[in-house]
């Protein structure tokens, strides 16, 4: 909540900025080739700017833009979207407990613009929710002051990625940046062996239902790397694995 | 497709910026307190990783609906070498900067 006098005033609001520095532009130069990779991959201009400052979710996005291009129904790009992030979720039953003082609009303002870093540096700070008022105000603050710093970041280099996009040659293959972005985050997610399992059979699945119409072989390879997954884990011996 | 905004597009958009919404604000949206089911929960662990996975792989092996049969297809290189340097440095970033290091003079010197 940025806009607000009370919240940007906060000293906790510039150590919250000041947090987000050290990350912001390895956000920016991520901002800047999905910004490119969007409109090299097809989109118009209109189109990708919509995307980055409404959707704003960088894995998301770029899960969306092949499935958009290849006319995808909606509820397939919509189903794949939310698994992309899934992992906020578990983020959001954490953040509840800082959260549930304000009122709704509020919760959700801060809940949209908090995405993974501004998560991570905002719980690494604070390990526990404030109890009194002037706690919260503190705590809501330095946490807009990651998000606030991040949206700068993210949405300025994407902006600034779908203009210079207009002059790069199309032949270039910089849409191929979006793919490789992708595959870090997979990379990063697969950070157990049953999900590296996981990854490796929605992998082949989708590839071996490609012909499926609809864009469904990714619904498909989703249930079936669930499905194993969950039959695998009942029977190992007690997991080992860390859970999140 | 290229360049041309189509209306159904921008709904696909708006769509997922609810989504969005949707996620990051899942259980703080409603007032009281609730919990998933266990299965749910358990799903919650690998369908994030399963959807990309589903989504990145064809995009690296598939060309035109079919599996890329030929090695010499600069986005294959690109991708393991990325993936190699996500282990290595643990960095999203380095990621997409090596693999593009590999995929555009492949892509562009040698013409794959």
């Amino acid at each position: 909540m940025f806009f607000l006098r009370e919240i940007h005033r906060h000293p906790e609001f510039r150590n919250g900025m000041r947090a987000t520095a050290s990350v912001a532009p390895g956000i920016a130069a991520w901002g800047l080739m999905t910004g490119v990779a969007m409109v090299k991959s097809g989109m118009s201009v209109l189109e990708a700017v919509a995307m980055t400052l409404l959707v704003y979710a960088g894995s998301s996005q770029l899960a969306a833009i092949p499935l958009i291009v290849a006319g995808a129904p909606f509820w397939v790009i919509w189903a794949t979207g939310f698994c992309v992030n899934l992992r906020f979720v578990v983020f959001s039953l954490h953040l509840r407990n800082y959260l549930m003082h304000l009122p709704r609009w509020r919760r959700l303002v801060n809940g949209f613009l908090t995405a993974d870093l501004s998560y991570a540096l905002f719980t690494g700070r604070y390990s526990e929710p404030a109890q009194d008022a002037p706690g919260r105000l503190a705590q809501e603050s330095y946490l807009a002051g990651n998000y606030f710093l991040t949206w700068v970041a993210w949405n300025g280099a994407s902006l600034l990625g779908i203009a210079l996009a207009n002059w790069i040659p199309g032949a270039w293959g910089l849409g191929f940046a979006g793919v490789l972005c992708l595959v870090g985050v997979l990379c990063s997610l697969a950070n157990t062996r049953l999900r590296l399992l996981a990854a490796a059979i929605a992998g082949s699945a989708a590839v071996a239902a490609y012909a499926l119409p609809l864009k469904l072989n990714i619904v498909v390879a989703i249930a079936i790397a669930v499905l194993a997954c969950f039959w695998l884990e009942g029977r190992r011996p007690p997991p080992r694995e860390k859970l999140a | 497709m290229s360049g041309v905004t189509d209306p159904w597009t921008l709904f696909v958009i708006a769509g997922l910026a609810g989504i969005t919404v949707l996620a990051r604000c899942f259980f703080f949206i409603l007032d009281r307190p609730w919990t998933l089911p266990g299965w749910a929960h358990r799903a919650l662990y690998y369908a994030p990783v399963a959807a990309l996975a589903g989504v990145v792989v064809p995009e690296i092996v598939m060309s035109n609906g079919h599996f890329v049969a030929s090695w010499q297809d600069p986005r294959i290189f690109g991708a393991v070498v990325g993936a190699a340097i996500y282990f290595w440095r643990r960095s999203v970033l380095a990621t997409m900067i090596a693999g593009m290091a590999v995929y555009l003079p492949l892509h562009l010197g040698l013409g794959w």
